[in-house]
């Protein structure tokens, strides 16, 4: 057991020694090269932020992350909804596939200040919005790609045992899904928070994360602004974490295969 | 037309074209499989021996022609599950372990855990991977995925066998271990089998019949009876006998040969 944690920690050291020496260089060459602090702030002064501004940051943090989450749950469910009714019928599928691939390529962040104006923009509704729509078109492609890549031999199979659509869907298509279904959850848990956050830029509740950062940086409290984003990449961090954990839960009992 | 409660398989005037390129990929095939029996299916490709074992199967249906599966029509045999079917490849499910895989068709059938894991266990012992259940198929070689196929297609023990190219993937001296480690299971279980190969050698070797196949349309060319003794060795593979009669799928497949591409030329060297 203390060999295992020990390798752990062996695993990473070399990711901690990167990012203690990143610290450093910006400490010193803020020292070094008198940057103003409009500019860029030190690390130490962030943390100081970090930490004293913590009872407005969280909370604010909190609000924000409520809005990815609920956005994260309408985009990533609808999607994978769609996905499965799509994927029902191949025909539909394979012409709706390039206009789904041609709409994943428009900005939809782009949208932000239209979203405010369609929904109350003081309220979560208009940023969980924005974010159901983000996530929701990476899901519904790699859902429904997962989905249509099961193997035709494996299909075959059970339909020599006599099995029916249903039961294929179940055994075969589901679980081949699985995998591209979590890796596309994983980009939506990003873009959950992206979306979130700059929503929030163009208007919103003062309790949000997105606002508070925008109005310090407008009031040239840049410190306070860089500890917001600090909060806002921890939160971000903590969603995509929980789609892994989530993942390990469920595929479980598929190991991971050697990387080839 | 003879008693069909006799035959495994009974195909009669058995026709299948594909609309798509206008393809007969089979004509009026007539043959009949009685129990007991291991039938070798060989041709050059495209002369229609898997569409043959999927016709059987039920997996493709024919454009004319009937095909009864012990004595019943091909699509209430599937239902009953009255088959077995291995492929070129082992079709193994990933996210399954391999006890897992080999009780999938018992798990449909609805046996209780006890019952299916005792069966997984004696099966996996039957093809020698007794110790390898709690695996995952990505962590065996070919030759044991192969086995474990095999062993999920005897698990419920079915009448008959369909064998698509089950190791033509497989490196020579794992393929004629394998052969030799089939034909002692179907001496054991003695289900009827339908064997398609490319492999001459392996086609004589397996068999109590070999169906020698014609492209372009699937027509059956001949029929080679395998008089070999019942029980083959290494040495089988060595005999004057077994050589005379590699011969004779050779010769009826090359009867045809004005018909072949370059590349099946090939195969008859």
């Amino acid at each position: 057991m203390t060999a295992r944690i020990g390798s752990r920690l062996a695993e990473w050291a070399p990711a901690v020694a990167v990012l203690v020496l990143v610290l450093a260089l910006w400490q010193g060459a803020i020292a070094a090269f008198d940057i103003q602090q409009f500019l860029l702030p030190k690390p130490t002064a962030i943390a100081s932020s970090f930490w004293n501004d913590r009872h407005t940051l969280w909370p604010a943090g909190w609000y924000t992350v409520k809005e990815a989450l609920g956005g994260f749950a309408i985009g990533s469910g609808l999607g994978m909804l769609v996905a499965t009714v799509v994927g029902r019928f191949r025909t539909v599928g394979t012409a709706l596939m390039p206009i789904a691939i041609a709409a994943n390529a428009v900005p939809i962040i782009a949208f932000a200040p239209i979203f405010n104006a369609w929904f109350d923009p003081l309220s979560p509704s208009s940023k969980m919005a924005i974010a159901a729509v983000l996530c929701f078109l990476p899901v519904m492609v790699n859902t429904l790609r997962g989905l249509q890549s099961a193997s035709p031999r494996q299909i075959e199979l059970m339909r020599s045992y006599a099995c029916s659509d249903f039961e294929i869907w179940r055994r075969v298509r589901v679980p081949t899904a699985l995998p591209y279904v979590f890796t596309a959850l994983k980009v939506a848990s990003v873009l959950a928070m992206i979306g979130a956050i700059v929503g929030e830029y163009f208007g919103g509740s003062f309790g949000a994360l997105g606002v508070l950062i925008n109005s310090d940086a407008n009031i040239f409290n840049f410190t306070r602004a860089w500890a917001g984003i600090l909060v806002a990449s921890l939160l971000g961090l903590a969603m995509y974490g929980g789609v892994v954990l989530a993942e390990r839960l469920v595929v479980r009992a598929a190991p991971r295969q050697p990387l080839s | 037309m003879s008693s069909t409660n006799e035959h495994v398989v009974e195909l009669d005037g058995v026709t299948k074209t594909f609309p798509r390129g206008n393809v007969t990929a089979l004509e009026n095939i007539d043959l009949q499989l009685r129990p007991g029996e291991f039938v070798s299916l060989i041709g050059p490709s495209g002369c229609g021996k898997s569409t043959l074992l999927r016709v059987i199967g039920d997996l493709i249906q024919p454009s004319a022609g009937t095909v009864l599966v012990n004595g019943k029509p091909a699509a209430k045999a599937r239902a009953d599950r009255d088959y077995g079917i291995v492929f070129q490849d082992a079709v193994l499910f990933e996210w399954r372990t391999v006890a897992k895989n080999v009780g999938l068709p018992l798990e449909l059938l609805g046996w209780d855990r006890a019952r299916r894991k005792a069966r997984v266990q004696e099966m996996l012992e039957l093809v020698e991977l007794g110790s390898f259940g709690d695996h995952y198929p990505w962590q065996l070689s070919g030759g044991m995925q192969q086995r474990a196929s095999i062993a999920r297609a005897l698990a419920f023990e079915p009448a008959l066998l369909l064998m698509d190219e089950p190791f033509g993937a497989l490196d020579e001296m794992t393929r004629e271990r394998l052969n030799l480690e089939l034909l002692s299971i179907w001496q054991r279980l003695r289900s009827t089998v339908v064997f398609v190969t490319h492999s001459i050698s392996e086609a004589v070797f397996l068999s109590t019949r070999v169906v020698v196949m014609s492209p372009r349309p699937g027509r059956i060319a001949g029929v080679v009876d395998v008089d070999l003794p019942p029980q083959r060795t290494v040495e089988t593979r060595e005999e004057p006998r077994f050589f005379e009669l590699v011969t004779e799928v050779r010769e009826l497949l090359r009867k045809r040969g004005e018909h072949l591409l370059p590349e099946e030329e090939e195969l008859l060297q």
